[in-house]
């Protein structure tokens, strides 16, 4: 049964890896001449139809698409245009800056999001629980472009306390994971609480409250594990808003991470680096999945049994 | 049709609460529900009445006037109430254009993305086999994806015009509606009015248009007003990144954008827009919260 | 024996309504391993049986027997996995969608749940109106006249046919079921339980009208129900079913004053009201066990494991129903004999606990 739940789910994850090199490449080729894409267009036809015998362009359409797919796999999305490396270098060279960026904001959005939503669901309707809703409707409304402005009014340009924009010291990342952090904290908080509340209503609940175990101890120790595996999926799941995320973020703080190159990529329609990009996005938010599905295959039934061990 | 003098001669449906067997009384909006319903209301006539109510024309530049401060500032100038921006433009013209062309641009959005992933979600429930398959495939692979990068990934390829991005608003949020309505009407479909109505002899149309549309509306109703800020912030996003919305034409988004390069002599040139998109989005997500709660009473 | 052996060597014989022969239907469950097989539950396994114009036909068991996916695959709401349906002369297992749209109008049925039955969001009147839009039966003008007339024969006439499910009790709810069924003059009704959700004050009112309307519109009944007393009450001919079998096919009467099948005579000798007719008592027959999973049938007669005749025979081999010189089928190789044993001794067996068959 698991294995067999295991092998749909990496085969699902394959497909949907292999859509996505395949949506890039019918995009791009089908939808006219790559070479008045790819190249700038100031040059003469002599270099383009070298370039179009050099691509392959002048194949049949399955064999570049066979080319195109082998490229792929090997990490070979062709060269930047704008600056002559190829296009995997250029993005390897961004993706620590933003995987900085990533990390900060995943660990300060569990430390606040998820004892945030727990007291919540422990002292339901009170003004923790108010504020909570409110951080989490604020987060999920508040556009981060936004948000970052208004910090960087503050902060920076009245204030003076913080770097308005930029990337080196800690100061520099405080504005940029404030920001991130804000809505993905927000939709943690809000969904640790009705995941609390639930195990919190069930029967073994009350046989620890019985039992005469602390409020702390039936909190932490037995409710909040039985919580924990749906609040794991829905990190999972906002992976690819933090995506989103940190793109329209990076750029407001001038920040040199991927998001930032993907932008300025898409305005100068540097294709190489935008199919780069594209497709170590679907490999990332794949396999993050594919991790929370069989994280959650493989936990879950294990965890119920000993929930209801405890009961007892 | 016959089917249209059948309802007539029938009594005005009763309101969902009564239906429901609910008190009428736990429709009452909360205070804080009813602050968010006017300025939706508020915000959805200056949008209407936009053109009408614009003092000058968006585009019109008037070079001598430039960054003039709104008028709370002494130095603000008779006739511009908010001010003028970079290139003398009244602030007040444009905030009102941009609020229509964000509004009715996220509203148009979200509508493609509910009847396309309606219609999508139906099909898959009613075919079945390989058509569900292959709709539950593209489900997940856009849910997958982030849909900012998608977007950015085909105006890059494809390059900015109006209905590229019109379209690619419409497909910001259609896979939640097809995953909602596939189950909801997975579940209508064995319910004992859906079989009657196939026993009767009803065509597909009849069965999902007349029968199961109508009874599964109610959450997609909700789920539109969940994804309606959605697509509000996917358009800013795009136009604030100057990859949406292209001058001359103005969105809330774009108008932030211009405005972050004068934070520190103008900011309001930035936050007056980004207010006005943040209001929406909130008042839109707490009416559609309460939408929620009053709907689904296993929601919290 | 077989119906189409049946129909070929008797062509003069009247033509029933409706003749099912070999009808099965088996559901496919999820795997339990990687590439095992995929288990199989079989619903209903070869059920035959004839309804004539006018007649009632009950089908009767526990609850899981098979009895409602019979009367699903009469209707195609479910797909046959095999045997044959012919309709008013016409193979319907070969019929296309369209085709199964158009002869719906004879083919109808009333469920179990009238609540959930009914489309919340119209009107009962627009209901009942329904099937004669999707039939085009007559004009806008004359459609509404049948559909006053109907309601009015029903008893929802007037100010009731403008109210909504919910506006509704039970019964009228279940009376708003009838009527849109029967509004387009089928031939023949699927009745899945009628009156089961009904409160018993009700259910008499309900039945009443179904065999009224019976009489006035000429209709044939395939009346599935657990309710003995009830099919006593309605039935022409009873078919008993166990475990996707008919294993009694016999007239009403006969069938309460003299069950031959083993399993027929442990159902009605529940019943109180069968142990006291023309001073003959059935006597109850005490099976051992619960009924076995329909996905792991036994071998041979699916009664053996519970049945006190059961011999070497029964465990091997699966008994056909046979018609009978008394004009019953029974499908048992000691029939007879259980026949016999349920009649004996006046009176005598009333210390025997009646069997609890209806959980």
């Amino acid at each position: 049964m698991n294995l067999r739940y295991a092998a749909i789910k990496l085969l699902r994850a394959m497909i949907t890896l292999w859509l996505v090199v395949t949506f890039v490449f019918v995009v791009l080729r089908l939808t006219g001449d790559p070479t008045q894409q790819l190249l700038p267009d100031d040059i003469g036809p002599e270099i383009r139809d070298y370039y179009r015998a050099a691509w392959g362009l002048d194949r049949p359409l399955w064999e570049q698409y066979l080319r195109y797919f082998e490229a792929a796999l090997r990490g070979d999305f062709g060269i930047s245009f704008r600056n002559s490396q190829p296009a995997i270098d250029l993005i390897w060279q961004r993706v620590p800056k933003t995987l900085e960026l990533g990390l900060a904001t995943f660990f300060c959005s569990l430390a606040l999001g998820i004892p945030l939503g727990v007291l919540a669901a422990v002292w339901r309707d009170s003004w923790v629980d108010r504020l909570t809703m409110s951080f989490a409707v604020f987060g999920f409304s508040m556009p981060n472009f936004f948000l970052g402005i208004l910090l960087i009014l503050l902060f920076a340009l009245n204030l003076r306390v913080l770097p308005s924009s930029g990337y080196g010291t800690w100061q520099h990342m405080v504005m940029p994971v404030f920001t991130l952090a804000t809505a993905f904290a927000g939709a943690i908080a809000r969904f640790t609480r009705s995941a609390m509340l639930e195990v919190l209503s069930r029967d073994y609940m009350r046989t620890a409250e019985a039992e005469g175990a602390s409020r702390f101890r039936q909190v932490w120790w037995h409710a909040f594990p039985n919580a924990a595996i749906p609040v794991v999926t829905i990190v999972g799941f906002s992976l690819g808003g933090m995506i989103g995320g940190a793109v329209v973020t990076e750029n407001v703080f001038a920040w040199p991470g991927v998001g930032r190159l993907l932008t300025s990529s898409v305005a100068d329609r540097d294709l190489s680096i935008v199919q780069g990009i594209v497709v170590l996005v679907a490999i990332t938010m794949v396999s993050a999945n594919l991790l929370v599905d069989l994280a959650y295959g493989w936990l879950d039934p294990r965890v119920r049994v000993g929930g209801q061990e405890r009961s007892r | 049709m016959s089917a249209e003098t059948a309802d007539n001669a029938a009594p005005a449906p009763k309101p969902a609460a009564a239906r429901a067997g609910r008190p009428v009384g736990a429709w009452r909006m909360p205070l804080l529900v009813r602050i968010a319903a006017a300025i939706l209301v508020l915000v959805s006539l200056v949008a209407l009445l936009a053109p009408l109510l614009t003092p000058y024309g968006y585009e019109e530049t008037d070079l001598l006037y430039r960054l003039k401060p709104p008028f709370w500032s002494s130095l603000s100038i008779e006739g511009h109430l908010l001010g003028t921006d970079k290139l003398g433009r009244d602030l007040l013209s444009r905030l009102l254009i941009a609020t229509q062309v964000s509004l009715a641009l996220a509203l148009l959005g979200t509508l493609i993305g509910a009847v396309l992933g309606t219609f999508l979600g139906i099909l898959a429930a009613h075919r079945g086999g390989w058509v569900d398959e292959v709709v539950m495939m593209l489900v997940d692979w856009q849910a997958a994806m982030p849909f900012l990068i998608i977007a950015l990934a085909v105006l890059a390829f494809l390059g900015n015009n109006f209905y590229l991005f019109l379209a690619l608003m419409g497909l910001a949020g259609w896979e939640t509606y097809a995953r909602l309505t596939r189950s909801l009407v997975l579940s209508a479909r064995e319910q004992g009015y859906a079989v009657a109505v196939r026993a009767l002899g009803a065509r597909p149309l009849r069965l999902y248009g007349r029968h199961i549309l109508p009874n599964v509306m109610g959450p997609l109703i909700v789920q539109l007003t969940l994804n309606f800020p959605q697509t509000i912030l996917l358009e800013t996003s795009l136009s604030f990144l100057g990859l949406g919305i292209q001058p001359p034409l103005t969105s809330l988004g774009q108008m932030l954008g211009d405005g972050r390069d004068y934070l520190l002599t103008a900011w309001w040139l930035a936050v007056l827009p980004g207010g006005v998109i943040f209001l929406t989005t909130l008042s839109m997500s707490l009416f559609g919260d309460w939408l929620r709660t009053r709907l689904d009473p296993t929601q919290r | 024996m077989s119906a189409v052996l049946a129909e070929a060597t008797e062509p003069d014989e009247p033509r029933p309504l409706l003749r099912v022969a070999g009808l099965a239907r088996r559901f496919s469950l999820p795997r339990t391993s990687l590439f095992g097989p995929r288990p199989e539950l079989t619903a209903v396994a070869d059920v035959s049986f004839d309804l004539a114009a006018g007649e009632t036909l009950a089908v009767v068991g526990e609850s899981g027997c098979g009895k409602s996916t019979v009367g699903n695959l009469v209707l195609n709401l479910l797909s046959p996995s095999a045997g044959s349906i012919r309709f008013d002369g016409e193979d319907l297992a070969s019929a296309d969608d369209t085709r199964w749209r158009d002869r719906r109008r004879d083919l109808q049925l009333i469920f179990q749940d009238s609540r959930s039955a009914l489309d919340p969001r119209l009107t009962v009147e627009a209901q009942v109106a329904e099937g004669l839009e999707i039939h085009k039966v007559a004009t806008a003008a004359d459609r509404k006249i049948m559909v006053a007339a109907m309601l009015e024969a029903v008893g929802l006439g007037g100010d009731l046919a403008r109210r909504y499910p919910h506006e509704l009790s039970g019964g009228q709810q279940q009376r708003a079921v009838i009527a849109r069924a029967l509004v387009l003059e089928p031939k023949l009704v699927v009745c899945d339980e009628p009156v089961a959700a009904l409160d018993v004050s009700v259910q008499a009112q309900v039945v009443n009208l179904l065999r009224d309307l019976q009489r006035n519109l000429g209709l044939a009944y395939l009346f599935i129900s657990h309710d003995l007393s009830l099919v006593r009450h309605v039935a022409d001919r009873v078919a008993v079913m166990y475990l996707g079998r008919f294993v009694e096919v016999a007239e009403c009467r006969d069938l309460f004053a003299a069950p031959a099948h083993p399993y027929a005579r442990a159902l009605i000798g529940a019943v109180p009201a069968a142990r006291s007719r023309r001073g003959r008592l059935v006597r109850p027959l005490r099976l051992e066990g619960e009924p076995p999973s329909p996905m792991n049938p036994p071998s041979g007669c699916p009664l053996h494991p519970r049945c006190p005749f059961a011999t070497d025979l029964c465990r091997t081999e699966l008994p056909a129903l046979r018609p009978r010189a008394d004009g019953r089928s029974v499908a048992c190789h000691h029939a007879e004999a259980s026949q016999a044993d349920g009649l004996e001794a006046q009176g005598g067996s009333d210390a025997s606990q009646p069997l609890k068959v209806f959980p």
